[in-house]
C-alpha cells in the first residue's frame, strides 16, 4: 500500500517536472511570441504599410497611376531588362554548374568563390563599375558610341547589364550543390548507353535539377525586377526612357504630391505582390520538392 | 591530350565549353570591371587619394556605414537565432507562415522596402506616433538607418543557422541531460557551440549586404551630410559631380574593407569549426 503510494509520487513528480531535452512551457511561450512579434514588427509592418499607403486616397488615383505613360514605360523596360537579364544568367548558371559539379579541376573552390563575388559587391558599386569602363568618357565607350552610335551607360544597356551583374549568382548557386551532390552516375550511364552529351544533358541533367533551376530562376527574378542601387547609378534616370519600376517609385517619391505619393506606393504595391507571387511559389516548391532542391541553403 | 592533364578524367563532354564559357562570361561580366575599378582608382596621384580618403564627410560615412552594419548584423544574429531555433524546435499554428515572412527581406525589392520603412517611422506613420511623444525620431537619423539594416539582413542569419539546427543530433542532448546537465548548461556548453560557424557565416552576409545596402536606406536615411549619410551615397554624389576619380577611390576602399572583413570573418569561421566541429 505504502509502495503504491510512492510509486504513484514519482509518476506525479516526473510529469511535473521539466522535460530535460526541451524548454519549459512558460519559455517556449515567451520564445513564440517574441519571434511573432519581431517577424511582425520588422518583416510584415513594412508590407502592409506598402499597400495602406497605395490605398491611402481610394482606388480612382491609385488606377490613374497606370495612366501615366512615364508608368507604363517603366513597367515595360522592367518586363524587358528582366527578360534579358534572367535567361543570360540561366545560360551561364547551367554551364557554371556542370563544369564544376561534373568535373574535378585544380582551381573549382576558387571559381565558386569568385562566382558569388557580386553578392558581397555594393549595388553602387556594381553600377559604378560598368560607368567607369564603358561611360561615354571611356575608350570602349567612345568607340560604341562613335562606330555603332549605340550609348551603353545612361541608356537601356547599361540597365541590363547592372542588372545581369546584381543577380549572376543567383542560378549558378542554387544548382552547383545539388548537382555536386547527385554526382554523374546518371550521366555516365546515360553516355555509355550512347546517348550524345547533348541528349544526356536534356533527358538525364535537366530533369533531375529542374525544380533547383526553376527556384534559381524564381529568385534571380525577383531580384532583376527590383534591383535599384545599381541600375540608378547607371540609367540617368531619363524619365520614360531608362527608368525601371523601382526608378520610379523614387521619382514620384521625391515629388512630394498626394497624388505621386499614391504614385510610387501603388508601383511599390505591383512589385510587392510580384514579391509575395515569388514567396508562395518558393515555400510551395520547398515544401512539395524539398528533396530535389540543394540540401544546404543559405539564404540569398 | 598529351602532356599535363589540368583535370581529372572523365567520359562526360562538355568541359572545355562550359569551362570557356564560364570563365568569360565571369570575366566579362564581373572580374575585367571589377578590375577596372581599382585601375581607375590608380589614375589619382597620392596625395589626392589620402585626401578624398581622409575627409571629414568621408571619415563620417564610413563610421555610419559600417558602425550602424556592425550594431544591425549583432542584433540580427540575436534575434535571428532565437526565430531560428523557435521555427525548427517547436510546432505551433502559422509556424509555416512565419518561416515564409522570413524570406520576405529577399524578394521584397530595396526600394519598396525603404519607402515603406520610411512611412512607417516618420513621426506620422504607425510606428514613429509611438516614439514622437517621447521625443524620440527614428526616421531621418542613424536609428532608421539600423532600422532598415536589420530589415535586410534578418533573413541570412535564420536562414544559415536554420538548417544546422535542423541536422542536429538531439541525443546529445539527452546524453547531456542524462549526466546531469541543467537546461541552461546544455543549451550552452552543448547546443550552441556547433552553431558557432553557421552563426558566424550568418552574421558575415548579413554585415556584408548591410555595409553595401543601398536602396532600403537611402529613402529612411535623410542622408544629412557627416551625419547620416552612407558610404554608397557618398559614390552616388560624387558620381553625379562627374568626379568619377573620387567615386572610383571611395568604392574601392569600400570594396577592399569588405573583402578584409570577410576573409578575416572566412579565417575565424575555419577556426571555429576547427575547435568547436559540427553536431
Amino acid at each position: 500500500m505504502v509502495e503504491t503510494t510512492m510509486a504513484n509520487d514519482n509518476i506525479a513528480a516526473r510529469k511535473a517536472a521539466p522535460s530535460p531535452v526541451t524548454e519549459t512551457r512558460p519559455v517556449r511561450v515567451l520564445l513564440i511570441t517574441l519571434t511573432i512579434v519581431a517577424l511582425l514588427l520588422f518583416l510584415l509592418a513594412p508590407l502592409l504599410a506598402v499597400f495602406a499607403q497605395a490605398f491611402s486616397m481610394g482606388i480612382g488615383p491609385m488606377l490613374a497611376t497606370f495612366q501615366d505613360p512615364d508608368a507604363i514605360a517603366a513597367i515595360k523596360l522592367t518586363l524587358l531588362v528582366a527578360a534579358i537579364a534572367v535567361p543570360c544568367n540561366l545560360v551561364f548558371g547551367v554551364a557554371a554548374a556542370w563544369c564544376i559539379a561534373k568535373f574535378r579541376f585544380p582551381g573549382r573552390a576558387m571559381l565558386i568563390s569568385l562566382i558569388d563575388l557580386p553578392f558581397s559587391v555594393s549595388p553602387v558599386v556594381a553600377g559604378l563599375v560598368y560607368v567607369l569602363l564603358l561611360g561615354p568618357f571611356t575608350p570602349i565607350g567612345a568607340w560604341f558610341l562613335q562606330d555603332f552610335g549605340v550609348r551603353i551607360i545612361f541608356a537601356v544597356p547599361g540597365v541590363v547589364l547592372a542588372t545581369i551583374f546584381v543577380t549572376f549568382p543567383f542560378i549558378a548557386r542554387e544548382l552547383i550543390p545539388l548537382m555536386q551532390d547527385q554526382g554523374t552516375g546518371d550521366e555516365e550511364a546515360a553516355l555509355s548507353l550512347g546517348a550524345s552529351g547533348w541528349q544526356t544533358f536534356f533527358y538525364v541533367t535537366l530533369p533531375n535539377v529542374k525544380w533547383a533551376l526553376l527556384y534559381g530562376v524564381l529568385l534571380c527574378n525577383a531580384r532583376a525586377m527590383g534591383e535599384f542601387g545599381a541600375v540608378a547609378v547607371i540609367s540617368g534616370k531619363l524619365r520614360g526612357e531608362t527608368v525601371t519600376m523601382p526608378l520610379q517609385i523614387e521619382l514620384y517619391y521625391q515629388e512630394f504630391r498626394a497624388l505621386a505619393q499614391v504614385s510610387a506606393f501603388t508601383m511599390a504595391a505591383v512589385l510587392a505582390c510580384l514579391a509575395l507571387v515569388t514567396l508562395l511559389i518558393k515555400t510551395w516548391l520547398e515544401w512539395r520538392y524539398a528533396d530535389q532542391l540543394a540540401a544546404t541553403r543559405s539564404g540569398h | 591530350m598529351a602532356g599535363i592533364r589540368l583535370r581529372e578524367a572523365s567520359i562526360i563532354p562538355g568541359f572545355r565549353l562550359t569551362f570557356g564559357f564560364t570563365l568569360l562570361y565571369l570575366s566579362l561580366i564581373v572580374l575585367i570591371p571589377i578590375v577596372g575599378l581599382y585601375i581607375k582608382t590608380f589614375e589619382l596621384d597620392w596625395d589626392r587619394f589620402v585626401r578624398i580618403v581622409t575627409g571629414p564627410r568621408f571619415m563620417a560615412a564610413l563610421q555610419l556605414s559600417f558602425g550602424a552594419s556592425l550594431f544591425a548584423a549583432l542584433f540580427n544574429v540575436v534575434i535571428g537565432v532565437m526565430i531560428a531555433w523557435v521555427l525548427v524546435r517547436y510546432r505551433f499554428y502559422g509556424r509555416r507562415i512565419l518561416d515564409a515572412i522570413v524570406d520576405l527581406p529577399f524578394a521584397l525589392p530595396t526600394a519598396v522596402a525603404g519607402i515603406a520603412l520610411t512611412a512607417l517611422y516618420v513621426p506620422a506613420g504607425w510606428f514613429g506616433q509611438l516614439f514622437s511623444p517621447l521625443g524620440i525620431t527614428i526616421a531621418y537619423t542613424p536609428v532608421g538607418i539600423w532600422i532598415a539594416l536589420v530589415f535586410i539582413g534578418l533573413p541570412f542569419v535564420v536562414r544559415t543557422v536554420q538548417p544546422v539546427l535542423e541536422d542536429f543530433n538531439r541525443e546529445v542532448e539527452e546524453a547531456a541531460a542524462t549526466l546531469g546537465a541543467t537546461r541552461r548548461t546544455t543549451i550552452l556548453r552543448v547546443v550552441l557551440p556547433p552553431l558557432i560557424p553557421a552563426i558566424l557565416t550568418g552574421f558575415a552576409l548579413a554585415f556584408a549586404r548591410a555595409v553595401g545596402e543601398y536602396g532600403s536606406v537611402i529613402f529612411i536615411a535623410g542622408n544629412i551630410p557627416r551625419q547620416t549619410e552612407i558610404l554608397p551615397l557618398l559614390i552616388v554624389f560624387r558620381l553625379e559631380e562627374r568626379d568619377y576619380a573620387a567615386a572610383a577611390a571611395i568604392a574601392a576602399v569600400m570594396l577592399t574593407l569588405s573583402f578584409v572583413i570577410l576573409l578575416l570573418i572566412n579565417l575565424l569561421q575555419v577556426w571555429s569549426y576547427r575547435r568547436f566541429g559540427h553536431g
